[in-house]
């Protein structure tokens, strides 16, 4: 292995959410790379298999030799198919395939790359397809924390409660009857001037809903859409809410306290309440 | 607020608020799905119970059995008709 001697294994974090399009890859790349930047060593995996995108909102995709499932089937070592994020030293990222279906992941051999993972890095973070079929359910299978992305929205709400309920049933620690898996609610896309409106489900609606932990709130934001365009997770844009309410989420994550930042509608003046304008 | 500030403000019109239907819906067919998640549909086995316990007493063609269920919030109504073969060989139907 890449060096450490026996150490205890890496907390394994899944980011699911059933519903397609909330922002699985966008905050498992903000997430990862927030985690990273406070120094622990962390590897991120993409397991949509046969749509990968990971590498592309990670500003890799031009690096990608070897992938997932490559290792699995042997036909590279996994120091070999990481890629080492050139502006967070501690960040890998192991893509997924573009040509295999979501067959070639087979969970032994999603073990034995988590397992090895372990030896060398404190979060292994693994990006989750939409649905709740394989790709999905080997996502979320060795997790140790399960991070829910969920809009404001009701198919996204209803699709979150029916991971939450694969979760609690057919991760290997409800198989296994150990303790279950610690879930945190990451609500996105979260527009408080609507909300206030009654347009868009309250926070505290969600909450009483889902009824998990909330671990941050990302606000609308079209610094989003500016940073995969540019392959910069958007945790990097530090002028941007989303980037701060991604650092709040992981500093949550880690212990810290800090307040809910971008919940309320932006306080308008009296030129742009009259003639309308739009958040930041 | 002054009416002619309202109306600058309003100008777009004003929608009724539909996030608390949105979150009523959620709450009701969360609170069926979360039940039906810890067991198999059950509606299939009762329809085939009913079937077994009304063949005993009367005659019936298990086709001529409908069960259904309807989800509301506070309470759901479960509907079971079975169309019962009339005396001149007529059905009519019982509920």
């Amino acid at each position: 292995m890449l060096g450490k001697g026996v150490r205890d294994m890496a907390q394994v974090i899944v980011v699911t959410s059933g519903k397609g399009g909330v922002g699985k890859t966008t905050s498992s790349a903000a997430f990862a790379t927030g985690l990273a930047q406070t120094g622990k060593k962390v590897a991120v995996i993409d397991f949509d298999v046969g749509l990968r995108n990971l590498d592309l909102i990670m500003g890799v995709e031009r690096r990608v030799v070897f992938d997932i499932v490559n290792v699995i089937q042997g036909e590279a070592r996994l120091n070999q198919a990481l890629i080492r994020d050139k502006r967070v030293d501690t960040l890998s990222i192991l893509p997924a395939s573009q040509t295999r279906d979501k067959d070639a992941l087979t969970r032994e051999g999603v073990q034995k790359v988590i397992e090895d993972l372990s030896a060398d890095f404190d979060y292994v973070l693994c990006d989750s397809p939409a649905g709740i079929e394989k790709g999905a359910l080997m996502a979320l299978y060795f997790a140790d924390q399960a991070i829910v992305v969920t809009n404001p929205e009701v198919s996204s709400v209803r699709d979150s409660d029916r991971i939450l309920g694969v979760l609690q049933s057919r991760s290997r620690r409800a198989e296994e009857k150990k303790d279950p898996v610690k879930e945190h609610l990451l609500v996105t896309r979260y527009d408080g001037a609507r909300v206030e409106r009654g347009e868009m489900l309250k926070l505290d609606d969600i909450q009483e809903i889902l009824r998990i932990p909330l671990l941050g709130v990302i606000p609308e934001s079209e610094s989003v859409l500016k940073a995969s365009n540019t392959g910069n997770p958007v945790i990097l844009d530090r002028e941007s809410n989303a980037g701060q309410a991604y650092e709040d989420a992981v500093a949550r994550f880690l212990g810290q306290e800090r307040p809910m930042r971008f919940i309320d509608a932006p306080k308008k003046g009296f030129l742009s309440r009259v003639f309308g304008g739009r958040a930041a | 607020m002054t009416s002619w500030l309202a109306y600058f403000t309003n100008r777009k019109g004003t929608t009724p608020a539909t996030a608390p239907a949105a979150k009523e819906r959620l709450q009701i067919i969360l609170a069926h799905e979360r039940i039906s998640r810890k067991g198999e549909d059950f509606l299939p086995k009762l329809q085939r119970e009913i079937v077994e316990v009304v063949a005993r007493h009367v005659s019936i063609d298990p086709e001529k059995v409908n069960v259904s269920l309807e989800r509301g919030g506070d309470l759901s109504a479960l509907a079971i008709t079975v169309e019962l073969p009339g005396p001149g060989g007529k059905a009519h139907a019982a509920a």
